[in-house]
């Protein structure tokens, strides 16, 4: 398995965590289910957390709803404390206040067309993401807009300021996105598939960049993603998400190197590697079922080739270890079961 | 032994001409330049590069969804980039595609049964409505679908149903070859094995030859027999899959590999990989098209385009004036072992998963607290 990872790369595993989300609920309103069922997330100064999960497993919704992004009339949250800065926000009263987001917390997306105004230039852009938080002139504000290009290495930034988004590439748009979410200086940045929609050889730039921006400024970073390899390149911790909840979680060296979960060990057998090639997939029977369908206690119970009458109960996430912690009543599975064919 | 050749192109070039206005003429697309190759009768192979290097458009050529601006497409040794009329429709009978978005390629207002069926009214105007029947029916049970889906409409299914969907439409016509475009692309990991070992089942039961255009270096790895890497246009490495993975001669098919993220080990971000972006097909560099983002470019390199020669093994070609001068690459890294608890882990949910009996042994779970 060619995903294991570096068991002596340097642990940057510092003290306080920067933001910690703690039993974040919430449901979509007209619907019987809960869409996100309990997550909590941690992230600490100078550390990248990947959540890492399929479509539909509430990654998205997660972040969105920890920037306050949801619209308010179709979302209930019925729990949630956010701890962030020193700050404590109860998702389930209000949402993160405006003056933090964007300024506290950052966020990218994944489309970098979709989410740059075609209209305005670039510097226009970047601007007034500078100008919603601090009072400043006008030439110290394009000074900041055009250093911040410079960071993010985008050539010729006097030229590009000017320049309309159709004017520049995917990978270009990306680093504009990031010179954004990165010109108030935020504690925490949130990737949301920042890389899913390039090439490779640019997702490398882009991982690269983000890399050494988290080293310069030691802004926590939570990335989600869906690729295995992307967790595997960058996290220092990883979360891997199913059905709204968190069924695995931990330091990135040991989820990947001793998978616990019957949904990461499907995951890791799923995934075709470069050098293992020929042999047939083993994969994930069934399809994740929609939020209505959604069985009761462990919700991966009915794709699991392992689930008996227990799992109708909830596993709590057990530690596994100090630094991982699995949701599964049969962990480790080889000491608790059998299989014979 | 002279390998027996389904489909092959000679020197394609196909390139779309810019839009003209009273005011303007913009720029001609040089999509697809002087591309050469065979595909073997019962092989996968596969086509690779980033967006835009113009492997969609040659799949396109190849289906005759488009023709070739110059160059031929041979079909079974016959002449197929002018076929038009009965012609056409007996190539298209050989030779269907799956597209890559299973959610826009299902025409949402006809049912399964219909969607299946159509290509049958079209290839196989004899059966009557209840043959026609029983093949859909059939041809559901050969992708994993159940006969009852007839009836649904694509809404209902999720996206690894829906491209099952297309692959049944795909082998609804008795084809010999099928080119699919990123046909596993659009979906999860969890879902996207299903249907890469559905195509290699259907590959290899019904002697399907398979042209695959994908950019996910592991599902080629995995699924294809020989591979042809592209870049801007024209084919820069092709030969044997394990050969181009494990020996590769290009330097734009080494950057290629090692931007892939952290197979192996956690990279430490100083790893060169190619510098700045493709540029545009509507005006390519002269001489070696990658020669912009080349780190051993040379002077010749800039005039002079290289052809695809052989490389060291046979069928090995590559399109490069300085291969030679480079070092042999460094192995793939190989992956560090898994400790015997894993490696029985994944044995077990292999084994469970095949079917196998679990035996629960004692064990009291505890309530959430």
């Amino acid at each position: 398995m060619s995903l294991q990872v570096d068991l002596n790369a340097p642990n940057r595993a510092h003290t306080t965590p920067l933001m910690s989300l703690n039993n974040l609920i919430l449901r979509f309103k007209g619907q019987t289910n809960d869409v996100i069922d309990g997550v909590n997330l941690t992230v600490k100064s100078g550390e990248v957390l990947c959540v890492v999960g399929e479509s539909g497993c509430g990654k998205s919704v997660s972040a969105m709803a920890l920037m306050g992004l949801l619209p308010i009339d179709s979302t209930h949250i019925s729990s949630g404390k956010l701890d962030i800065c020193g700050n404590h926000i109860d998702l389930s009263q209000t949402c993160l206040p405006s003056e933090m987001r964007g300024n506290s917390v950052a966020m990218i997306f994944q489309e970098p067309m979709t989410s740059l105004n075609p209209a305005f230039t670039i510097g226009n852009q970047i601007e007034e993401a500078i100008r919603r938080h601090i009072t400043d002139t006008q030439t110290n504000v394009r000074t900041r807009a055009l250093d911040m290009l410079q960071r993010v290495g985008i050539a010729n930034p006097e030229q590009r300021l000017h320049e309309y988004p159709h004017q520049l590439s995917g990978g270009m748009r990306q680093r504009v996105m990031i010179a954004m979410a990165l010109a108030n200086d935020p504690k925490v940045l949130i990737a949301d598939e920042p890389t899913t929609a390039l090439d490779v050889t640019i997702q490398a730039q882009i991982l690269d960049l983000i890399r050494d921006l988290r080293d310069e400024t030691g802004m926590g970073t939570i990335m989600i993603t869906h690729d295995l390899g992307v967790v595997a390149e960058i996290a220092d911790t990883v979360a891997v998400m199913y059905g709204g909840q968190v069924v695995e979680q931990g330091a990135v060296t040991e989820v990947f190197n001793d998978p616990q979960h019957p949904y990461t060990i499907g995951l890791m057998s799923a995934m075709p590697q470069l050098d293992s090639p020929g042999t047939r997939l083993t994969l994930v029977p069934g399809t994740v079922p929609t939020v209505a369908n959604m069985p009761s206690g462990c919700r991966f119970r009915t794709r699991c080739a392992f689930a008996a009458k227990t799992c109708e109960m909830r596993p709590p996430l057990a530690a596994i270890t100090q630094s991982h912690g699995v949701a599964c009543h049969y962990a480790p599975l080889e000491a608790n079961l059998s299989v014979s064919s | 032994m002279k390998a027996d050749i389904i489909l092959e192109a000679v020197n394609v070039t196909k390139h779309f001409s810019g839009a003209n206005s009273w005011f303007s003429q913009e720029p001609t697309v040089q999509a697809v330049d002087n591309v050469s190759l065979r595909v073997r009768r019962g092989e996968t192979f596969a086509i690779v590069g980033e967006s835009g290097c113009g492997k969609s458009t040659l799949a396109r050529v190849l289906m005759r969804l488009l023709s070739p601006t110059s160059g031929n497409v041979l079909f079974d040794k016959r002449d197929v980039s002018a076929a038009s009329g009965s012609a056409l429709q007996a190539l298209r009978r050989k030779m269907q595609f799956i597209f890559q978005d299973p959610f826009s390629s299902l025409n949402p207002r006809m049912s399964v049964g219909k969607l299946v069926g159509e290509p049958l009214e079209v290839h196989a105007p004899e059966l009557s409505a209840q043959q026609r029947r029983d093949r859909v029916a059939d041809l559901l049970h050969k992708v994993g679908l159940r006969a009852e889906y007839a009836g649904r409409y694509p809404h209902e299914f999720s996206g690894g149903q829906r491209q099952r969907i297309g692959i049944a439409r795909a082998l609804a016509s008795g084809p010999k070859l099928i080119i699919g475009d990123e046909p596993v692309s659009a979906l999860d990991v969890s879902v996207q094995a299903q249907v890469i070992n559905l195509l290699g089942d259907l590959s290899r039961d019904m002697g399907l030859t398979l042209v695959i255009i994908a950019h996910d270096l592991g599902v080629i790895r995995h699924m294809s027999d020989r591979v042809a890497v592209m870049y801007l246009g024209r084919i820069v490495e092709s030969g044997p899959t394990e050969e181009v993975y494990t020996n590769p001669r290009h330097p734009y098919t080494r950057a290629l590999l090692a931007s892939i993220p952290a197979m192996g080990s956690k990279s430490d971000g100083k790893t060169p990989t190619v510098l700045g972006e493709m540029p545009s097909p509507t005006a390519p560099p002269p001489g070696c098209r990658f020669h912009t983002r080349c780190p051993h470019v040379q002077a010749k390199c800039k005039t002079d385009t290289p052809n695809l020669h052989s490389a060291n093994i046979n069928d090995h070609q590559v399109a490069c004036h300085f291969w030679e001068a480079f070092p042999d690459p460094p192995p793939l890294t190989p992956s560090p072992p898994k400790t015997k608890a894993v490696e029985a882990r994944f044995a077990l949910y292999r084994a469970a998963v095949e079917g196998g009996t679990v035996t629960y042994k004692n064990h009291q779970p505890t309530e959430r607290p």
